[in-house]
C-alpha cells in the first residue's frame, strides 16, 4: 500500500479495497445503497429509449422510412410526412452554428490569450451567464424585439441589397427562419466560447513561446499555432452546440413561424421537429398522430445522442492527447 | 538596405493586421457580453412595470380583467422544482459518489459517457417520456409528471458535479478516516461528503437553475393551470409555461406580464447561478 499514497487521487479505489474483507453491515448496506441507486440511473436512460420506442411504433409501422422524406403534413387528413421539420431544424442550426463559432470562438481566443485578466474574468462571467438565461426569455425577447427589428430594419436592409437571391426573396414576416436562427446562435455562442476556451487555454506555453520567439505577433501565434493545435476541442465544441441548437424548443417555437413548409427563403417561416412536438402534442386527437410525434421525439432524440456521443469522443481524445504529453 | 526598408514595412503591416484582429476577437467577447446586458435591459425595462403586490399575490385574471398575477405560477414551479430536487438528489449523489469511489471498469465509463450523452438530450424528448410514464397512464396531467421529467434533466449535473466534487476531496483525508477504523460508509457519509459539500451543492444549484427555466417538458407533463394548486398529482401552473402562453397570446395586456413574468424568472434563475459560483469559490479559497 505504501507506494500507492502518492497524494494522487486516482488510486483510491485502490486504497479502499484493502478492507473490503472486513465489510461491515453498514458498509454493506452503503454500497447496497450506491449500487441501486447506480441502476436506477441505468433503468432511467434505458427506459427513455424503450418508451420513445414504443410510443412511436405504430406511426414506424404505418409510415417506414418514407416517413422522413415525406414533405406532407395534414393531421386531419392523416398524413405525415417530417421532411419540413427535419429541414428546419437543420437549416436553423446550421446558419446558428456558422454564426456562433465564429463568434464563440473569437471571444475564446481573446478571453484566454488576448484580454487583460482585468477584462477577462468579468467578460467570461457575462459570456456564461448568457447560457443560463432561460429559453422562453430567448424566445420573449426574439418575438417582442428581434422579430419586429427583423421585420422594419435589418430584413428590408438585406432585401434591398441580397434581394435577388432566392435566399432572401418573399415577404419579411419578421418571424421566420433568419430569425430563429439568430436567436439559436445567441443562445449557443456561450457553450462554444466556455469550452473552446478551455481548449485554446490548455495548448501548452512552450509552444506559443516558441513562436513568439521566431517574431511572430500574438495573433499569428494565436492563428498560426494556438488554434490548430485546439482545434479538435474546439471543433468538439461546435458539434456540442449543435447538439443545443438542434434540440432546443420553446425559444424556436416563438421566433420561427411555425409553417410546415420547406422554403428558399430564410424570411419565410418554418417549422423545427421540437417546436412541432411543442405545439401538437397536447392537441393531438388520433393514435396515429400521437404516436407519430412521439415519433418525432425519438428522432430527435436519436440525432442528440449521435451528435453528443461524437462530441464526447472528440474531446475526450483530445484530452487524453493532453495528459499524456 | 532596400530589404530591411521592406522587411520594416511587412513588420509593421504584420503588427497592424495583429491590432486589427485583436480588435476585433475583443468585438466578438463584448458584443456576446452586451446581447446578455441588452436582453436583460430589455426584461427589467419591460418587465418592472408589471411587478408589483398584485401581480405576486394573485392568480391569473380572465381577459378583460386588468389586473392578476403569477403567484400561483411562482407558487407552482417551486413545488414542482423542489418535488424534482428530492427525487434527483438521492439517486445522483450516490451514484456520483460510486463513480467516485468504485469508478472503474466498463460499467463506469459507460455511466460517465451516457450521462454526459443523457446531458445533450433535448427537454422535450425528457418531456414525451414523462408523459407515457406518468401522463398517459393516468389519462390526466400532474405536476408530478413535470417533477420527473425535471428528476431526470438535473440528474447528469448533479452526477458529474458530485463525482468531481469526491475526486477532489484528498485521499489522505479519506485514509485519515479509515486509519481510525471507521467503515467505508461512515467515511464516506461522516468524513467524505462533508468535505465535497460546497462542490455537491453547486452542483445541486446548478441543477436546480438548469430546470426552473424549463418550459418544453411541461408542456404536456404540468400543463399549466389558472388557479391556486397544491395537489402535485393535479396539473399545476408553472411560471415559465404561463409566460410562453402569455407571450405567444394575441392580447397587449398579457404581454406585459409574460416580460413581468419573465423579469421574476430571470432573476431568480441568474441569482442560483451566481450562489452556485459562489458556493464553489468559498470551497477553493478555504
Amino acid at each position: 500500500m505504501g507506494e500507492t499514497v502518492v497524494g494522487s487521487e486516482r488510486v483510491a479505489p485502490q486504497s479502499l479495497d484493502v478492507f473490503r474483507p472486513r465489510y461491515r453491515a453498514g458498509d454493506r448496506l452503503f454500497s447496497w445503497a450506491l449500487n441501486l441507486s447506480t441502476w436506477i440511473y441505468l433503468a432511467l436512460i434505458l427506459g427513455l429509449f424503450v418508451v420513445l420506442f414504443a410510443g412511436s411504433w405504430l406511426a414506424i409501422k404505418s409510415f417506414g422510412l418514407h416517413f422522413l422524406v415525406d414533405s406532407s403534413w395534414d393531421p386531419v387528413a392523416g398524413r405525415f410526412g417530417a421532411l419540413p421539420f427535419i429541414f428546419g431544424t437543420v437549416v436553423s442550426s446550421a446558419i446558428a452554428i456558422v454564426i456562433a463559432s465564429v463568434v464563440g470562438i473569437a471571444a475564446a481566443a481573446y478571453l484566454a490569450e488576448f484580454a487583460p485578466p482585468l477584462i477577462a474574468r468579468p467578460l467570461a462571467f457575462l459570456i456564461e451567464l448568457l447560457a443560463a438565461v432561460p429559453s422562453v426569455v430567448y424566445g420573449l425577447w426574439g418575438l417582442f424585439v428581434l422579430a419586429p427589428l427583423m421585420r422594419t430594419v435589418i430584413g428590408p436592409a438585406i432585401q434591398s441589397k441580397l434581394g435577388w437571391l432566392p435566399l432572401f426573396s418573399g415577404p419579411i414576416y419578421g418571424v421566420g427562419m433568419l430569425t430563429a436562427s439568430l436567436i439559436l446562435a445567441l443562445m449557443i455562442v456561450p457553450t462554444v466560447a466556455a469550452i473552446s476556451r478551455d481548449f485554446i487555454e490548455s495548448v501548452a506555453v512552450d509552444q506559443r513561446e516558441a513562436m513568439l520567439a521566431l517574431g511572430a505577433t500574438r495573433w499569428e501565434t494565436v492563428r498560426r499555432v494556438v488554434l490548430p493545435a485546439a482545434r479538435p476541442g474546439i471543433f468538439g465544441a461546435c458539434v456540442l452546440a449543435v447538439g443545443r441548437a438542434l434540440g432546443e424548443t420553446i425559444a424556436t417555437t416563438m421566433v420561427i413561424g411555425n409553417r410546415p413548409a420547406i422554403s428558399a427563403s430564410l424570411f419565410a417561416p418554418g417549422y423545427t421537429l421540437a417546436s412541432v412536438i411543442a405545439n401538437e402534442f397536447t392537441e393531438a386527437t388520433t393514435q396515429i398522430y400521437i404516436s407519430t410525434l412521439i415519433g418525432l421525439g425519438l428522432l430527435l432524440f436519436v440525432v442528440s445522442i449521435v451528435v453528443n456521443a461524437a462530441a464526447r469522443i472528440l474531446m475526450h481524445t483530445v484530452l487524453r492527447n493532453v495528459e499524456e504529453r | 538596405m532596400a530589404v530591411s526598408a521592406f522587411a520594416r514595412r511587412t513588420l509593421k503591416v504584420r503588427h497592424v493586421r495583429s491590432a486589427v484582429s485583436v480588435f476585433l476577437t475583443a468585438l466578438c467577447a463584448g458584443g456576446a457580453a452586451a446581447a446578455l446586458l441588452l436582453i436583460l435591459g430589455y426584461v427589467v425595462r419591460e418587465g418592472i412595470t408589471s411587478v408589483n403586490l398584485p401581480f405576486l399575490t394573485q392568480v391569473p385574471h380572465p381577459i378583460g380583467i386588468s389586473g392578476g398575477g403569477v403567484a400561483n405560477a411562482i407558487l407552482g414551479t417551486g413545488i414542482t422544482v423542489g418535488i424534482a430536487t428530492v427525487m434527483a438528489t438521492p439517486i445522483g449523489v450516490l451514484t456520483g459518489v460510486y463513480l467516485a469511489m468504485y469508478g472503474r471498469g466498463t460499467v463506469a465509463s459507460s455511466i460517465r459517457f451516457l450521462s454526459d450523452v443523457l446531458a445533450g438530450v433535448p427537454s422535450i424528448a425528457i418531456g414525451l417520456f414523462a408523459y407515457a410514464v406518468l401522463v398517459a397512464p393516468f389519462k390526466h396531467f400532474s405536476a408530478l409528471s413535470g417533477s420527473f421529467a425535471f428528476a431526470v434533466l438535473m440528474l447528469p449535473v448533479i452526477i458529474r458535479t458530485t463525482e468531481e466534487a469526491i475526486r477532489s476531496v484528498p485521499i489522505t483525508i479519506r485514509e485519515g478516516a479509515l486509519a481510525l477504523g471507521l467503515p467505508i460508509y461512515a467515511t464516506t457519509v461522516r468524513v467524505v461528503i462533508p468535505a465535497a459539500r460546497a462542490a455537491i451543492t453547486t452542483g445541486l444549484l446548478l441543477a436546480i437553475a438548469r430546470v426552473t427555466g424549463e418550459t418544453a417538458p411541461l408542456l404536456f407533463t404540468a400543463f399549466g393551470s389558472q388557479f391556486w394548486e397544491l395537489n402535485p398529482g393535479n396539473p399545476m401552473a408553472q411560471l415559465p409555461l404561463q409566460i410562453f402562453n402569455y407571450a405567444i397570446s394575441p392580447y397587449p395586456q398579457w404581454h406585459q406580464q409574460a416580460w413581468g413574468g419573465a423579469l421574476i424568472l430571470i432573476v431568480v434563475v441568474l441569482v442560483l447561478n451566481i450562489l452556485a459560483r459562489a458556493a464553489l469559490r468559498s470551497r477553493t479559497s478555504r
